[in-house]
């Protein structure tokens, strides 16, 4: 097993710590990851990706040139991302920002209205989550229970009332995608 | 059963120090290995192992306090980046001039200048050749793993002690900047004092009477004095290259070709070598773990058996100078980099190699 | 001949030099107040009984050689870099006394920052501050103290304001600091100030070890070599033209 995954979107969208989650999910499954976010103060506003990498074997380039899975957030992610997804690989999108659809044909494309399902949580915050709920109903690399041991290793224990909340929106994100 | 943790690179070092026994850690914040001060200061050892943490006010002061510290027997450390490590150079003189013992990280970013704070290999020359001013070496590691990491910690000190010089782990920003799994070190007390007094006779702890004093110093205006001094430098350096030289192999039994390329860049060069043989070329690869002292040994052999090498660094070409002293003109020697902070993907180093290397010219 | 061997007879004997202070040839020109508190130092370390932990910062400038004379144990830092060597030291060995003994182109030109952050942590060091408004040991070039209109070297029509900015008064600027404990300025040119200086020194050294925070003793001193005059002439100079500028006392004093 290995899934070679690129999580791109706009910095303060949950990118990075989406990536994180999926990362202690894989620890805690006994998987080889690797976790390589773009960084610096392109965080806070800019772009910002993350390239995850679950395996069964030992890893060795934590920097790829094509994905398996990409998860898109946002238009210039897609303008970059789209052609480097593998044929027959997935692409995942939220259309929410976005004003040209993908166009590829070899590759599953899944359209995901996560933003709007924010608006149910009233919880904007909730988003990241309802995002990854998607991409492990198209992609089950993980199982949830293990998504929810990582998510209480990332969060700090004092926002550990929210796990339930997080629940919640990732069975979300799991719903909103029809197989 | 030994806990597997998932962490950054930056991090690792942090945890790994506080593990190892650290004495005391002071350094100023640059992107991006920040992590390290930043860890330290959530850590806070000085309650735990009575490790101190400080952030100076500058990184010239970082390395002088390292200086401080070693120069009283004490396990001491600093990290950086690549402009603020370039502040450190006037210290690193004085350290290896003053036989001491320390550890040094620079997560190196692209340059020169204020540069970016992307990944980068362009203070090879500045590590391994000696930054600062006057005729002196130190030890250079390259971790290529978050655990090499963790590990090039403990290792960095064992040797620093061992020989009384400095020693640097030479980073990049992917290393600093990734997660991976790492198992950390066990932990160990600090030496005590009596045991540095055992260790370290030439501490500068203060003079108890059966003794004369201590002094630390750099200066001798005897040039014949200083030349001595340079002597016994040179022949620690022999030894050290007769004994450290480290690195590590992938695929070079039956390769045609060879890559050469140190830290995290290496990965990225055996995910290129790992699809070239499912296509059926033959590519091995020698990581440098010591990139001073300079595995030519091994780089030498594997040259009389490949028809051509390829170094991979993010930079301009500093390497390659050492791997083609080694490969003595055997066979040819090429380059391919990206410069600036800007890193190379798998598919890119297949290109070059096929471009310097399959196709005809 | 034979009042010298008078002289020399154990009871009449009213001065000996401090045990610590050793017997090499100072290098210092004759007339130079780093002689007189050198001596100070070895004497106070000597009469507080801590030789066995005491750790000296010797600088660059004159005082360069300065533990080749005073037998403790002694680190030789960068130029200017003492403050940031001592803080360390310290740190890492909280029940030494660790001093740094700095000119004024070491301690308030290249070493500023240092100075500044080390006394602004309140670390628990002594500086002692040898300014004589001259770099002595390139040859009498400006210092940052150098006087307006001071002759040196590389002033060799004086000091203008206008080109090299004015006299740093680092002293004055270090005891507004919250870190420092003890900021005090002295001299060496009298049997009384001698004496003063040396109060000063082990108050210093008290405050550093009961790690009460930063403590500073500048010694307001001559250049005799540098200021190209004789050294009792250097000392008036100084009362006439230093001391206006550097006035000697206690700029804090906190108990």
């Amino acid at each position: 097993m290995k899934e070679e995954i690129i999580i791109a979107g706009f910095g303060g969208q949950g990118v990075l710590s989406m990536g994180k989650i999926l990362a202690y999910a894989a620890l805690t499954d006994n998987l080889e990851v690797t976790w390589m976010p773009s960084y610096g103060p392109e965080q806070r506003g800019g772009t910002a990706n993350v390239t995850v990498i679950l395996s069964d074997k030992q890893i060795s380039s934590p920097v790829l040139d094509t994905f398996d899975t990409a998860v898109i957030l946002n238009q210039q992610s897609l303008d970059k991302f789209e052609s480097k997804v593998k044929p027959g690989g997935t692409l995942i999108y939220d259309s929410y920002g976005i004003h040209r659809s993908p166009t590829r044909t070899d590759i599953n494309v899944y359209k995901v209205d996560a933003m709007e399902a924010t608006f149910d949580f009233k919880n904007a915050k909730t988003y990241n989550m309802i995002v990854l709920g998607a991409l492990l109903k198209i992609r089950p690399v993980v199982p949830l229970e293990s998504v929810m041991t990582g998510l209480k290793k990332v969060l700090p224990a004092r926002h550990h009332h929210l796990l339930d909340l997080n629940r919640q929106a990732i069975t979300k994100g799991m719903d909103l995608v029809k197989l | 059963m030994e806990e597997v943790r998932l962490m950054k690179g930056n991090e690792a070092i942090a945890h790994a120090a506080v593990r190892y026994g650290v004495d005391g850690y002071f350094g100023y914040p640059i992107t991006p290995q920040s992590e390290v001060l930043e860890t330290l200061e959530e850590l806070m050892p000085w309650e735990t192992t009575g490790m101190v943490v400080l952030q100076a006010e500058s990184e010239v002061a970082a390395i002088n306090m390292v200086y401080g510290g070693a120069s009283t027997g004490k396990a001491v450390m600093t990290s950086s980046s690549s402009p603020g490590v370039s502040l450190m150079q006037e210290g690193l003189s004085y350290i290896a001039a003053g036989e001491l013992p320390a550890l040094v990280v620079n997560v190196m970013r692209g340059g020169p200048g204020l540069g970016t704070i992307h990944p980068s290999q362009a203070d090879y020359f500045q590590a391994t050749k000696g930054g600062g001013h006057g005729d002196y070496h130190f030890i250079v590691l390259a971790p290529a793993t978050v655990q090499e990491m963790a590990d090039f910690v403990g290792l960095g000190f064992d040797l620093a002690f061992k020989y009384r010089t400095p020693v640097m782990m030479l980073a990049d920003g992917i290393v600093g900047q990734m997660m991976e799994k790492v198992v950390l070190p066990p932990a160990r007390p600090r030496r005590t004092e009596q045991e540095i007094a055992e260790q370290c006779p030439w501490a500068v702890t203060g003079r108890p009477e059966w003794r004369k004093p201590n002094v630390l110093t750099t200066l001798e205006l005897d040039s014949y004095k200083m030349e001595e001094n340079n002597r016994r430098y040179q022949q620690t350096y022999d030894l050290i290259k007769r004994n450290e030289v480290r690195y590590k192999e992938y695929h070079t039994e039956d390769a045609e070709y060879l890559i050469v390329a140190f830290g995290s860049i290496a990965r990225i060069c055996l995910k290129a070598i790992e699809d070239a043989r499912e296509r059926g070329i033959k590519i091995g690869l020698v990581r440098p773990v010591t990139l001073w002292p300079f595995p030519e040994e091994i780089i030498s052999e594997l040259s009389k058996k490949v028809k051509g090498i390829l170094v991979v660094e993010l930079n301009a070409g500093q390497m390659i100078e050492d791997v083609r002293m080694a490969a003595k003109d055997r066979v040819p020697v090429y380059h391919f980099g990206r410069l600036g902070g800007i890193v190379p993907n798998p598919q890119e180093v297949l290109d070059a190699f096929e471009d310097r290397f399959l196709k005809s010219k | 001949m034979e009042n010298n061997e008078y002289i020399k007879r154990p009871e009449n004997l009213v001065y000996s030099k401090p045990r610590l202070l050793n017997d090499n040839n100072m290098h210092y020109c004759p007339g130079c107040s780093h002689g007189v508190v050198h001596r100070l130092v070895a004497e106070v370390i000597e009469e507080m009984g801590v030789e066995h932990k005491t750790i000296g910062i010797a600088p660059v400038g004159c005082a360069v050689f300065a533990y080749s004379y005073i037998d403790v144990d002694w680190i030789e830092a960068a130029h200017g870099r003492a403050p940031a060597v001592a803080t360390a030291v310290r740190r890492l060995n909280p029940d030494r006394l660790v001093f740094t003994y700095q000119g004024d182109g070491d301690l308030a030109a290249i070493g500023t920052a240092e100075t500044i952050h080390a006394a602004n942590r309140g670390e628990n060091i002594t500086i002692i501050f040898i300014n004589n408004g001259i770099y002595g040991m390139t040859g009498g070039q400006m210092a940052p103290t150098t006087l307006e209109g001071m002759t040196t070297s590389t002033t060799p029509y004086g000091r203008r304001v206008d080109l090299n900015g004015y006299p740093l008064k680092i002293t004055e600027l270090l005891a507004q600091l919250p870190g420092t404990c003890y900021v005090t300025r002295q001299s060496v040119h009298t049997p009384a100030t001698v004496r003063k200086t040396k109060q000063a020194i082990r108050k210093a050294f008290e405050n550093s070890l009961a790690g009460k925070g930063t403590s500073v003793v500048e010694v307001v001193s001559t250049c005799n070599s540098g200021w190209k005059m004789s050294p009792a002439k250097a000392n008036e100079w100084m009362v006439e033209n230093m001391f206006p500028a550097y006035p000697p006392g206690d700029l804090k004093n906190e108990e």
